[in-house]
């Protein structure tokens, strides 16, 4: 039984057996439901081995709304815990894997898919490609990571889950204090979802300087695609970092090196430099594809150009520079002296520079314009103001000698949740209302899209403005409870308030879908919103070759030009179009990845050798296989064309 | 005058907020007993009233052209126009803030001086050298120059500049006192300064601000300031009545859990010195002597793990 005592969960509770039973119905009903309806073959041809880079967006699109709900459980029970002094809803332990888990699935499980979903979806129409550089590539970085982010939630109920922050500082993350396997699931779930980002990061960049419609400089790239190419420089900069620091913390942590530990010349605060040397870049991955979204829903919206294009090329192009020399401010109070501290903070704050220019150059859009108030719209709206709070105390927290104060108290929670959740989350609902037409073919409920960024907008001003009182009053963040004299009773209760607002608000979106799958007009136009960029110019549903004939452009609103200036976007006849064939590979080799990544945490090593040997094995058979895609044939064109035409 | 008069309405509008949020009591970093933390509290007021200042202008530019420019108040024909960039707008675009984050900047700079100095008003006191160190979830608190160690309390003198000495026999934690002064952490392999002083007496909450594993919420401290002879007889008091701290005593005391408040003469510094990594913060002070013991590099044997 010795062997299988490493799979217990050492602290379980009612909610983790409820968890276990919830999770083993769940995947029972699937997969008979899949049996009964006969659609084991549908899904793995039309999904699970698919390399088309619209289909690879919306299996993105959907893990990314699943996490979400999984680490909004977590937030709702970190805020009720909270809620009322000394509770004793959850116990240290619970609560301190809870705010792990829900950093680490927020960030790395949710807004990253979420961000890859667009990148996917959006930039090869956008810059009129009919896929990916790499498409066999891009189905191997979702499948890698689909199976990271899975290894990872399966730790809530085999063997436990980390408990160390999501920062998973050393050396509290090291086997001096932290014993169970729950922070090998850190080290390894990462390292393979870090592992697909990485390939992402390299295939974009290849096809947006590659794949370009005929006219397309880089200057008249539309605004989410410089995004994407400056979000996915920063990947391949930052990624290899990350790919190292988990390396090492897994040496650490099963093979006995001293990099982070206590003793021997171990170095604790080695650990936090290289996380955030790639965590600080990353939140500007975040960030900037968000700010992309913003600038095409503003401009669309505005019914103008956007104003500054060059400016917001350059200020983007900026912060990604300034973004790999702040990593410091996340530790002014690690005691490295005045002069550090003093050219960290310099740094920091230069950061607002280019991202006021942003904020701006968007209210100049919205000048002179006409302004459409739509859900995306709305979203983008709350934005500007609710994302400059968040910007200001940014700039407060930049100033090292105040942060001393800050640092580690629910200020800054309420800091980065300011910045996130406006800027990131919003970018990401504005863009899935705004996006939704393009993938299926209806919208999603104006009414209930508006009603619902209204109450997630009120449920966050409760939520997290508290938050800044609480942290100057002295509550430091992670704390699981806190006792009555201390006095946060009512800022925290009103939090919990706010939280609550917020959870009405993401069942919303998901009633929203609900709704408009059963009673929305399927009769929509390829251009619902009268947008100005190539991804509106063809048919919708978009077809597996997204355009019959190359688009030519010759600015960065191609679309704008030939509904207004008689621009001819398509021009030529039909030809035959390549593309490549689906492949099996990406997600065999990613269900072996996730074998190896089990055996690993839990040091079982034949396992682990065999399982290496199969994902070589996947590779060698890439190498030597002879597949040079497939030709759509012009009759074929023509077909899809007419039917897509008269629909 | 004017100037300064508005900064300090807005000020009080800003503290007013936050009061009424807290239900009617000053916030503690704003609330300030030394002259770190009033720095620190002044440097904060005033960054709140000047990001408020922006805050005002972005909303009151949201508005206007919100309510400028909908469509509803538009002629159905209107078509907005073409405007690329314009030169002058950027040059105040980025103008502006740079001015401000270079004000910014000269603050921010001449506070990190500031705080990692001996407190403005005490330079010419010696200072107290307290060696804080912290085990899973306690603060240890050694008076080297007293020969005297507490658990869980610190007995401070007002008046007087202060010198704690950060370690920890455990994982990163952070030793802060708001009212005092910011935090500064205490790692393993290294001792990290900070420099705090009382103004005045009272007592203060005293906490790790840093996640350390389960027994975190709980890691605080009291904190006492009394004047200079108050502490002499506390000092007094406490050799005569404490018992002595051994080695094996301060190793059943850093086993993980909670204790009580203790008080010990002799401190553990004699038989597990502080690390010796270099700490490039540390200004010149006067005691050094317990750094220069033998062996010194045998901090963690203490240690039971």
């Amino acid at each position: 039984m010795d062997f299988f005592d490493r799979f217990a969960v050492p602290h379980p509770s009612v909610a983790i057996y409820a968890s276990m039973a919830a999770i083993g119905l769940t995947v029972i009903a699937v997969i008979a439901g899949i049996t009964y309806f006969k659609k084991w073959g549908y899904l793995w041809r039309e999904w699970l081995t698919t390399v088309d880079h619209k289909r690879i967006g919306i299996m993105y699109l959907l893990s990314a709304l699943l996490m979400l709900f999984r680490g909004g459980v977590d937030a709702i029970m970190m805020r009720a815990q909270l809620a009322v002094p000394e509770n004793t809803l959850l116990d240290a332990q619970h609560y301190n894997e809870i705010f792990t888990t829900h950093g680490i699935v927020m960030i790395l499980f949710m807004a990253m898919p979420f961000i890859m979903f667009f990148m996917n979806f959006v930039v090869p129409l956008q810059i009129g490609a009919r896929d990916v550089a790499f498409p066999r590539l891009n189905a191997l970085s979702f499948w890698l990571f689909f199976m990271g982010a899975m290894l990872f939630n399966i730790s809530f109920v085999v063997g436990g889950s980390p408990d160390a922050g999501w920062t998973s500082y050393f050396p509290l993350a090291g086997n001096e204090f932290s014993t169970s396997v729950g922070t090998n699931y850190y080290m390894i779930a990462i390292q393979i979802a870090g592992i697909g980002t990485l390939m992402t990061g390299i295939n974009f960049i290849t096809t947006i300087l590659k794949m370009r419609a005929p006219g397309m400089t880089l200057m008249k790239m539309p605004m989410f695609t410089w995004s994407a190419l400056i979000a996915n420089v920063i990947i391949v900069f930052a990624f290899p970092v990350l790919a190292v620091l988990l390396a090492m913390g897994t040496l650490d942590r099963q093979f006995g090196t001293q990099f982070f530990t206590m003793d021997n010349g171990g170095m604790d605060m080695l650990w936090a430099n290289l996380f955030w040397v790639w965590g600080h870049p990353e939140v500007y991955i975040l960030i900037l594809p968000a700010f992309g979204i913003y600038s095409e829903i503003i401009s669309t919206f505005a019914r103008r150009n956007l104003y500054g294009y060059k400016s917001m090329v350059g200020s983007m192009v900026i912060i990604s520079l300034l973004s790999f020399l702040v990593w410091a401010h996340h530790f002014f109070t690690m005691g490295q002296g005045a002069l550090t501290n003093s050219i960290f903070s310099i740094t920091t704050m230069a950061i607002a520079v280019p991202t006021g220019v942003k904020i701006f150059n968007w209210l100049l859009t919205l000048r002179k314009g006409k302004i459409v108030f739509t859900t995306p719209m709305l979203y983008s709206m709350l934005f500007i103001p609710l994302f400059t709070l968040g910007g200001v105390t940014g700039v407060m927290l930049a100033m090292s000698a105040a942060d001393y104060q800050y640092h580690n108290t629910m200020f800054l929670v309420a800091h980065f949740h300011n910045v996130i959740i406006p800027g990131v989350v919003y970018a990401m609902l504005a863009g899935l209302h705004y996006y939704w037409p393009k993938m299926f073919g209806f919208m999603l409920n104006e009414k209930i899209g508006k009603w619902t960024a209204w109450l997630l907008s009120i449920g966050f001003v409760l939520a997290f403005m508290p938050m800044y009182a609480s942290g100057l009053d002295g509550q430091a963040r992670r704390m699981y409870t806190y006792s009555e004299a201390a006095g946060f009773g009512l800022l925290n209760m009103i939090s919990f308030v706010g939280a609550a607002i917020m959870a009405i608000g993401f069942v919303l979106i998901v009633y929203n879908i609900y709704y408009s799958t059963r009673y929305e007009s399927r009769d929509i136009s390829n251009d619902p919103w009268d947008a100005r960029t190539l991804e509106w110019s063809t048919h919708t549903p978009v077809p597996e070759y997204n355009f019959a004939i190359l688009p030519e452009v010759r600015s960065n609103e191609a679309l704008w030009d030939a509904k207004k200036n008689g621009h001819v976007l398509f021009k030529g006849e039909y030809e035959k179009i390549h593309m490549p064939n689906n492949s099996g590979i990406p997600f065999i080799m990613s269900c072996i990845f996730f074998v190896w990544g089990f055996s690993f945490i839990f040091s079982l090593w034949i396992p682990v050798i065999v399982t290496t040997l199969g994902i070589f094995g996947c590779m060698a058979l890439r190498s030597f296989e002879q597949d040079h895609g497939r030709y759509i044939s012009v009759k074929e064109i023509e077909e899809t064309e007419t039917n897509l035409r008269g629909a | 005058m004017q100037k300064k008069k508005t900064k300090w309405v807005l000020y009080s509008v800003v503290i007013t907020i936050f009061t009424f949020l807290t239900g009617c009591e000053p916030l503690l970093v704003l609330d300030p007993k030394g002259p770190q933390a009033e720095r620190q509290a002044s440097d904060i007021l005033m960054s709140i009233g000047l990001m408020s200042f922006i805050v005002i202008v972005v909303f009151s530019l949201l508005i206007y052209m919100l309510v400028k420019y909908r469509a509803s108040k538009q002629s159905a024909d209107y078509e907005p126009p073409h405007i690329e960039g314009n030169i002058w707008v950027e040059v105040i675009m980025v103008g502006i803030p740079v001015i401000i984050v270079a004000f910014l900047s000269y603050v921010s700079v001449q506070s990190n001086y500031i705080v990692e100095a001996k407190p403005k008003g005490y330079e010419d006191t010696k200072p107290l050298v307290v060696y804080a160190s912290s085990s899973d979830w306690k603060w240890h608190f050694s008076y080297p120059e007293e020969g005297i160690e507490t658990v869980n309390y610190l007995y401070i003198p007002t008046d007087r500049a202060l010198e704690f000495r950060l370690y920890t026999y455990g994982p990163i934690t952070s030793f802060w006192i708001p009212q005092l002064g910011g935090q500064k952490y205490a790692m393993s392999d290294m001792v990290t300064t900070l420099h705090l002083a009382a103004d005045d007496p009272g007592e203060f909450m005293g906490r790790n601000a840093n996640f350390s594993g389960k027994g975190f919420a709980e890691n605080t401290f009291n904190v006492t300031a009394m004047s200079q002879e108050d502490f002499d007889d506390w000092v007094k008091e406490v050799k005569e009545t404490a018992k002595p701290i051994t080695e094996k005593k301060f190793e059943e005391l850093l086993e993980p859990g909670h204790l009580g408040q203790q008080t010990y003469t002799g401190t553990h510094l004699e038989f597990s010195p502080p690390p010796t990594g270099h700490n490039h913060s540390e200004e010149s002070s006067e005691s050094h002597e317990t750094e220069n013991q033998p062996d010194s590099h045998t901090g963690h044997e203490g240690m039971s793990h």
